[in-house]
This record gives C-alpha cells, sequence and structure tokens, in this order.
C-alpha cells in the first residue's frame, strides 16, 4: 500500500516521515532549551550588521539574479551558445524541428 | 442493465459530448450573469471528471472499452469512427479532466477582472473536449482534428491578454509550430491510409507492413508530437506560451502537452509496437534516440531555468527538464524492452506524467496567484511575500519540494523508478539525472529566497493573500501531491502499471477490435 518496488530496492515514504517528525521532535526540544528573555517588542529584533546602519529594505534583499552569479559566470561560454540558440525567432523554431526530422530519418532509414 | 451501466457504455462518447456541447452553450449562458455562467463551466467541468472516473473505474477493471460511432456492423464498409478506451487513455485523461476542473474553480477569481470571459470558458472547454478526444480516439484522422481542436483553443487562450503584445506574439508562435506539426501528423496519416485503406489505429497496427512510406510515417508521427511535446531541441515555443498565458491557461496548456506526449506513446507502442515486437525496427535503436534527446532535454532545460529571472518563464524551463524525465522512463523502456527494469523505467515515465502535471500545474498557480497580488513576474522586483501571503508561500514550497524530486512527494518516487532503472541502462544517465534533479531543486531555492523570503519590502506592505476560488484550487492540487507521495504504492499498483502495461501489451489494444469483428 505505501511502498513501491524499483526492481532494486524498495521505497517507503512511511519511513521517511517517521525520520521527518523524530527530526522536528528533536528541534522543537533544542528549541525549548533556548534562552527564554527574547521579546518580540525590543530592539532585539533588529538585525545586526557589525554595528553598520541597516541600508533601505529594497537595498537589503538579495535578487533572484544576485543568486548563482558564479555559476552563470563559470559557464558563460555554454551559456552564450545557449542563449544564442535560444533566439526567439519562430523560423529557428520550425527549422530544429527540420534538423531532428533529417536525424532521426537517416538513423530510421539507416536501420 | 442499470443506469449506471447504460452511462458508462456510452461515456465515451459523453466525455467529448458534455464539455463540446458545455463550450457552445456558455455564450448562452453569459447572458444570465458571470457568476452563473462559473457555475455552469464548472458544474460541466465536474460531471466530465465524473464520468472519466466512472469510466476509469471500468477500464481498470475490465479492459479495454470500444465505443463505435456509425454503423455496429464493423465487417461493412460505412463511414465510422471507433474510440478505444484502454490504460493509457484514461489515464491520461484522469489528468486532462483533473487540470480542466482546476483551471475552471482557479479562473473563477483569477479572471474576474478581465473582458470577454464567455470566449475564455468557451476555448477552455473546447480543449478540454479536445485534449481528451485525443486520448479517448483509436482513429487516426479522428486524432488528427482533436491536436487541432486542442491547439486553436489553445492558441487564442494563450494570446487571451490581447492587450499584451507578447501574450500576442507567443499565441502566433504557438500557432505557427501547431500548424505545421498538425501538417506533418496529417501527411503521416494519409501516408497510411493510402497504403492501408484504412484509419482505425488497431486495424493498422494489425496490417502495418513497416514499408519505406510506414518509415516515413513513424518519422514525421513522433518528430512532430515530439515537438508538440515539447522535446529539446524543439522545446522552444513552451517557454513563451506558457509565460504569456494566463497561469490558469497554463495548467490546462500542460495537460495538452502531455496530450502530445500521450500521441507519441500511442504511435511507438501501439501503432508500431508490432513492428519494435518483432524485431524488425530496433527498439534500442529508437530508444537510445530518445534517452539522448531525453537527456538534453533535461540538461537543456533545467540550465536555462537557472539564469531566468521572469517567474513564469523559470517554470516553464523547470517543466521541460520534466518532461524530459519523463522521456528517459520511455527512451530506457524502450531501449530495454522486454527486461524488468525496461518495464520499470516505463512505469516510472507513467508516473512521472501524472507527478509532473501535480507539481509544475502547482507551480504555475502559484506564479499566477504572486501575478494577481503584486502584478509582477520578475523575480528582481519581488521579496517578502511569505509574510503576507502564507499559503501561497505554502503551496510553493509543496511544489518545490515536489518538482525536485524530494521525498517524500510524489516526484520522488516516480523520479526514482526512473533513476534505478536508467542506472541498469547506464550508471551515467542515471547520475546526469540525479544531479539535474538536485539543480532543479537549486532553481526552485532562488525561487522561494527571491519571491518569499528577505525584507519586506515597501511597495508589497499592503499585498493580500489571493481569494479563496484560487487557495482552493492549489490546495487541492497539493493534497493530492501530499497523498500520491504518501501511498506511491496503491497509485503505482491500480493506475500506473495498467496504463504501463496497455502500453507494452499492445496486441490486446488491436485483439479488442478483432474480437469485435473490426479487423
Amino acid at each position: 500500500m505505501f511502498s513501491i518496488d524499483t526492481g532494486s530496492g524498495f521505497w517507503n515514504p512511511i519511513l521517511w516521515v517517521l525520520v521527518i517528525i523524530i527530526a522536528f521532535l528533536m528541534m522543537y526540544i533544542l528549541r525549548s532549551l533556548g534562552r527564554k528573555d527574547y521579546r518580540k517588542t525590543t530592539e532585539q529584533i533588529k538585525p545586526f550588521l557589525s554595528g553598520n546602519p541597516e541600508l533601505e529594505k529594497d537595498k537589503m534583499h538579495v535578487r533572484g539574479s544576485n543568486l548563482y552569479w558564479g555559476f552563470r559566470e563559470s559557464l558563460k561560454g555554454f551559456y552564450n551558445v545557449l542563449l544564442k540558440l535560444h533566439s526567439g525567432n519562430t523560423s529557428d523554431y520550425i527549422l530544429w524541428f527540420v534538423v531532428i526530422m533529417a536525424i532521426f530519418f537517416i538513423i530510421i532509414g539507416v536501420i | 442493465m442499470t443506469s449506471i451501466e447504460y452511462i458508462i457504455d456510452h461515456s465515451p462518447a459523453l466525455i467529448i459530448a458534455i464539455p463540446l456541447l458545455g463550450a457552445f452553450l456558455t455564450p448562452l449562458v453569459s447572458r444570465l450573469g458571470s457568476r452563473i455562467r462559473n457555475v455552469f463551466v464548472i458544474i460541466v467541468a465536474m460531471l466530465t471528471a465524473f464520468l472519466v472516473f466512472l469510466l476509469a473505474s471500468d477500464v481498470f477493471s475490465d479492459g479495454i472499452r470500444t465505443y463505435i460511432f456509425g454503423s455496429q456492423d464493423l465487417t461493412t464498409p460505412v463511414v465510422r469512427i471507433l474510440f478505444e478506451v484502454d490504460g493509457i487513455s484514461i489515464f491520461m485523461a484522469i489528468i486532462s479532466v483533473l487540470l480542466s476542473l482546476l483551471a475552471a474553480i482557479y479562473s473563477w477569481s483569477f479572471m474576474k477582472k478581465y473582458d470577454g470571459l464567455d470566449k475564455y470558458y468557451t476555448l477552455l472547454l473546447l480543449m478540454t473536449a479536445g485534449m481528451l478526444g485525443m486520448e479517448l480516439t483509436g482513429d487516426m484522422f479522428n486524432f488528427f482534428v482533436f491536436l487541432e481542436i486542442t491547439s486553436i483553443s489553445s492558441c487564442a487562450l494563450i494570446a487571451f491578454w490581447t492587450h499584451k503584445g507578447e501574450a500576442v506574439e507567443a499565441g502566433f508562435k504557438y500557432i505557427v509550430v501547431s500548424a505545421v506539426g498538425a501538417l506533418f501528423v496529417l501527411f503521416a496519416v494519409a501516408l497510411l491510409y493510402g497504403q492501408y485503406n484504412a484509419l482505425n489505429i488497431a486495424t493498422l497496427a494489425n496490417t502495418i507492413q513497416y514499408s519505406f512510406l510506414d518509415k516515413i510515417a513513424f518519422v514525421l508521427l513522433i518528430t512532430a508530437l515530439g515537438m508538440k511535446a515539447g522535446l529539446v531541441p524543439m522545446h522552444m515555443w513552451l517557454p513563451d506560451s506558457y509565460s504569456q498565458a494566463p497561469s490558469s491557461v497554463t495548467l490546462i496548456l500542460v495537460g495538452a502537452t502531455q496530450a502530445s506526449l500521450y500521441g507519441v506513446f500511442r504511435m511507438c507502442f501501439t501503432l508500431y509496437g508490432g513492428v519494435f515486437a518483432d524485431g524488425i525496427l530496433s527498439s534500442m535503436t529508437v530508444g537510445w534516440f530518445i534517452v539522448v534527446l531525453a537527456l538534453v532535454t533535461i540538461l537543456i532545460g533545467v540550465t536555462m531555468a537557472i539564469i531566468q529571472t521572469d517567474f513564469k518563464r523559470l517554470i516553464a524551463y523547470a517543466a521541460v527538464a520534466e518532461l524530459g524525465y519523463m522521456f528517459l522512463g520511455i527512451g530506457v523502456g524502450l531501449t530495454a524492452m522486454g527486461t524488468s527494469y525496461g518495464k520499470t523505467a516505463l512505469d516510472g515515465g507513467v508516473f512521472h506524467i501524472l507527478n509532473d502535471a501535480l507539481d509544475v500545474g502547482l507551480l504555475f498557480l502559484v506564479a499566477g496567484s504572486i501575478y494577481y497580488a503584486t502584478k509582477e513576474r520578475d523575480l528582481d522586483r519581488m521579496g517578502g511575500l511569505a509574510r503576507n501571503m502564507r499559503y501561497t508561500s505554502m503551496f510553493f514550497i509543496i511544489g518545490l519540494l515536489a518538482v525536485a524530486g524530494m521525498p517524500p512527494m510524489n516526484g520522488f518516487a516516480s523520479k526514482l523508478l526512473i533513476y534505478e532503472s536508467t542506472y541498469q541502462l547506464s550508471p551515467i544517465l542515471s547520475i546526469i539525472a540525479i544531479l539535474s534533479s538536485i539543480l532543479l531543486l537549486a532553481v526552485f531555492v532562488k525561487v522561494f529566497h527571491s519571491v518569499f523570503m528577505g525584507p519586506e519590502l515597501p511597495r508589497f506592505r499592503d499585498v493580500q493573500e489571493v481569494p479563496r476560488s484560487m487557495l482552493l484550487a492549489m490546495g487541492i492540487i497539493a493534497l493530492i501531491i501530499i497523498v500520491i507521495g504518501l501511498i506511491p504504492g496503491i497509485v503505482v499498483e491500480n493506475i500506473v502499471q495498467p496504463a504501463a502495461n496497455s502500453l507494452v501489451n499492445h496486441l490486446d489494444y488491436i485483439s479488442h477490435v478483432i474480437s469485435i469483428g473490426g479487423v
């Protein structure tokens, strides 16, 4: 009912759920051992930036395009080619269709 | 015969007739008011869903069901159309009808502010009828007709926001690609009809000789339907269309894309199934070709997704990668045809169709909700929305985990079947697939951080959670994702395996028509 046979093993999500529940319990216990003097209405909630003043909220947020910058930079060559292929031109879309059809036909014809 | 048996008997016809009739009645019902129209469309979708589930219970318990439009005497040469519903047909129909119903519910609030909704709902029901027709028909020309109905209604819905130039452009690209694809499908159908004087899939599968013309027809069918299914490098229309359509439409577009994927299955495993089984055409060669294209699809999809800053375009590229996983399962299934791991791969590929529709569908609805609340799609302009949109962010987390194949979500179960079977074919292929899935997780972690985390931005301070109908649609999908994730055994055993078995046992499909005197 719960598990599936993968051919070389099995997968039972209930075991995983049990592990998650145990992990959450441990997290809850650890959290309850923490300091009790935290107050939401005080300065405790302000971010600590090594003594520097906090910038405007808009400038503090790490934007989507900031993430994985290194990944993009290191694969610049790959992405230059990939973006060139995604031209947005409908003629190119059809051209790729013809190319794949030709390759497939050669494969089928040779066999 | 009880009334339920009578309904089941005629359900293949009713499943198409009800949304079709509903579509043409919608403009008239719209005259009575928008609320009545919305209720009417949802009732039509629910009724269709009810019939699909009724037929599914019958097909899964009693096997293939055939419905004849026209003369019941199959030996007389008159015009008739056969609907032949087997495991894979009804499996796909369940997905399509579920997506259509949820899109109708979601649209209630999402599309409320826009004009021309009588046309919108008409097209939505037409598209539903088209998809279901493609999946239930047993006739090649009829398949082409429903493919066209789906394409034309999809195109109009993609370009529904005509005030946006980009939406019209996306609609234009979609119709060009669809028309070219459909033209080649029609050409293939003509080649088969010219040789065998038949259009019925079972009849053709029984008599096919694999002549030179059959080879041409095979290439045309697989390539054209592969393009409609978004196989790389013929996928480029997909991010354009998915990102520009209203999110409720994108949800059904996922189903329309999968209906073309179903077409690939039907042609490979049923129409040309005997050619593979007899060893006339090497299933290994075709399988490897599909495996290579599948891996390229996964890699291109995921690497393009990671650099996107448009929310919906990013999900569209992730959807391309997910399509690659389905093709990988099918490719490995073909390559290792007859082995136990080949069957496991096929199970995984079929299971992933259902999971992808739900996971990617949920993410598109979340993107639509964010757009509804903020009028933003650019990830660089968003942030901190989890504060005001708690339910939406929770649904996004569920979709994120599911699409990235994180346990215990549904996506993990199907991907595990694909990984393990692919590993037995070639470990390196499996490693690439797993690494791509990890990259997919990274992609959506980026989205989660950009959209929901971070400080509360001043311009989004007054943003509110989306209306109930939108939450309900997302909630239903999230619930199904969790349930499938927790009981994958039941789903695989009762729905997925019968669907995959119907692909493998193509002779059952043929012999059913023979048994009623059709061949």
